[in-house]
């Protein structure tokens, strides 16, 4: 999945998006990702989960996913469709689940002010360059340093740990 | 060059002499925490990493305290989780509901964690220890299941921004939460991002460690990775009664650097609110008295302590909550209920016609114990007041420190202790 490139349609959301929002606690009493996706960011786009198609790239302000360490957030967001979510910066414990789960995020101040809702993007996660099709504008988005760029190639850091304590015997 | 106490910690904990911000190192943690929400998520990750036995069986806690006692079956099924998974593994600190708390007030009024440690939890506000001088912060499920299977997580080393409190508050209503709310809307919910918050000077010194908890405990509003105060003499007394273990005192080098210092004057600092729907929406109580409430609460792992309960308790002895107002009084812990039990805080709370409800972190994450109805406005002891935060998404949370909580549910709109004749 990482390492592969992504390419879906822009949905735009504003500055510090928490993790109430993109699942409140309501529904925090079950942790399955497809019930999660089914109410994925509903008290701020309504009905998204019957409108995101899979492969959708959600693009976002600064600070994306404050508050809550809920690794729910990210579970429900990748669960919902979405292949990659883009912004001008993430709140640290996101950033950390999102590489942790294998939801690839990219740091790219300028997106979130360029592009449009709706626009078709492609996106190399690993590279972190960013193509708009729409307007034919490419961006760079903050390179991963190595060791983050190898928990999110193997999948996620389970895959990376189950590899590292096999290989310790 | 010098280090802070943050960098100190990480150092020691990463078998180096020094660590210098932006560094990525590899930490062996002296606990690793979950509760009945993340818990489950982290039981489920922990079983497929190849490891059957957690790292050490007396360094993982598990708390049901979020939707415990539990708020319905799903609910019970989390709960049900952490305890068998607790039972399988022989831990020794699982705490059933009865026997504990809110994590973040349980955790220091036991002494299970002390300064000097290095805590992950799967609870953004893990931060709080830092008000112990320990290294704490918040994780999510996955890094908590490799802690729980390893003892170890890597950290990229924060850069630390100083925070120097000076003077004496002139107003005697003026706590820790006002401090921290004050800082938070000054640098906003980002302004310390990735980034360690080392609050000092005469301000700090002179509150105590209930207080400085409450600071730590909001570092996370800022964006930071942790928030942390040098321990003192306070800090001893509080630890010697309570330690489970040896703890550890860290200092800053007085060469240490810091990315930012920042100073503030509380000498005429007001009692602050965090208007929806941010908690850096700060503005001074006089700026807010025209907010008519419906509900109040006094509780959480922000102001849960028996010192919170104190001080509402003085402002509300002999009053009546406003009519309109639910009040509802939430205990951190057993320890801190019985306390007001015995000590006459519980009467106080009944006689005013409030609620005291057993320890959860129940309506802060809109969890249940006082979910807000569309439309409803909230002034709330907690952390957060984003959308939706304490039930439907029409509703406001306004955050402010028990003493304005507890004077506003008297006023039946935002005020202060003063206007409580």
């Amino acid at each position: 999945m990482a390492g592969n490139k992504v390419s879906g349609q822009v949905w735009k959301v504003g500055h510090d998006v928490d993790t109430d929002l993109i699942i409140a606690a309501r529904y925090l009493n079950r942790s399955d990702a497809e019930f999660l996706a089914q109410h994925c960011l509903e008290d701020l786009i309504p009905n998204l989960p019957e409108r995101v198609k899979a492969g959708d790239i959600l693009v976002a302000g600064k600070n994306f996913g404050c508050g809550s360490s809920r690794e729910h957030a990210p579970i429900a967001l990748k669960a919902a469709g979405f292949s990659c979510v883009i912004a001008e910066s993430f709140a640290r414990i996101f950033y950390r689940n999102a590489i942790n789960i294998g939801l690839p995020i990219i740091v790219a101040p300028e997106v979130s002010k360029t592009v449009q809702e709706g626009s078709k993007l492609t996106v190399d996660p690993v590279s972190g360059e960013i193509k708009d099709l729409t307007t034919g504008t490419v961006f760079q988005g903050e390179p991963f340093p190595p060791f983050m760029l190898e928990i999110l190639e193997k999948g996620g850091l389970i895959p990376y740990v189950r590899e590292k304590v096999k290989n310790r015997g | 060059m010098g280090m802070t106490i943050t960098e100190k910690i990480l150092a020691a904990h990463a078998g180096v002499k020094e660590v210098s911000p932006g560094e990525l190192i590899n930490v062996q943690l002296d606990l690793v925490l979950a509760n009945d929400i993340t818990g489950p998520l982290a039981i489920k990750e922990f079983r497929k990493i190849g490891i059957d036995k957690v790292f050490d069986k007396d360094k993982v806690v598990l708390i049901p305290d979020h939707f415990a006692p539990a708020k319905d079956i799903p609910s019970a099924q989390q709960c049900l989780e952490i305890k068998e998974f607790s039972r399988e593994q022989g831990l020794t600190h699982y705490y059933e509901v009865g026997r504990n708390g809110i994590e973040h007030c349980f955790l220091p009024e036991q002494g299970l964690v002390v300064p000097g440690d290095v805590v992950i939890g799967a609870d953004s506000h893990t931060c709080t220890y830092g008000g112990l001088g320990a290294f704490a912060t918040g994780v999510g499920s996955t890094d908590l299941a490799v802690g729980m299977a390893t003892g170890e997580i890597w950290f990229r080393v924060p850069e630390s921004i100083k925070f120097i409190l000076k003077g004496k508050p002139r107003n005697p209503w003026v706590t820790g939460k006002d401090y921290i709310l004050a800082i938070i809307g000054k640098i906003g919910v980002d302004g310390a991002q990735y980034k360690a918050m080392e609050f000092t000077g005469e301000a700090i010194r002179d509150l105590s460690m209930d207080g400085r908890l409450t600071m730590a405990n909001m570092a996370i509003e800022a964006g930071a990775k942790n928030g942390i105060i040098e321990p003192d003499e306070k800090t001893l007394a509080y630890v010697k009664e309570r330690a489970k273990k040896p703890w550890k005192f860290y200092t800053s080098d007085s060469d240490a650097s810091y990315c930012q210092v920042i100073e503030i004057d509380v000498t005429n600092l007001e009692p602050q609110i965090a208007f929806p729907h941010l908690p850096s929406n700060t503005r001074p109580v006089s700026q807010a008295t025209q907010v008519k409430i419906d509900q109040a609460v006094i509780g959480s792992c922000t102001n849960g302590r028996w010192e919170d309960l104190v001080v509402a308790a003085e402002i509300i002895k002999g009053k009546k909550i406003h009519p309109e107002v639910r009040a509802i009084v939430i205990p951190g812990t057993q320890e801190i209920y019985l306390k007001a039990v015995k000590e006459g805080l519980v009467e106080i709370f009944v006689n005013a016609g409030a609620v005291v409800s057993t320890p959860t972190c129940g309506p802060c994450l809109g969890g249940y114990m006082g979910i807000l109805a569309k439309g409803e406005k909230a002034i709330s002891t907690t952390n957060r007041n984003f959308v939706g935060r304490m039930g439907h998404p029409e509703s406001e949370v306004y955050l402010s420190s028990p003493a304005i909580a507890a004077a506003s549910a008297i006023l039946g709109r935002i005020g202060s202790p003063e206007e409580v004749a």
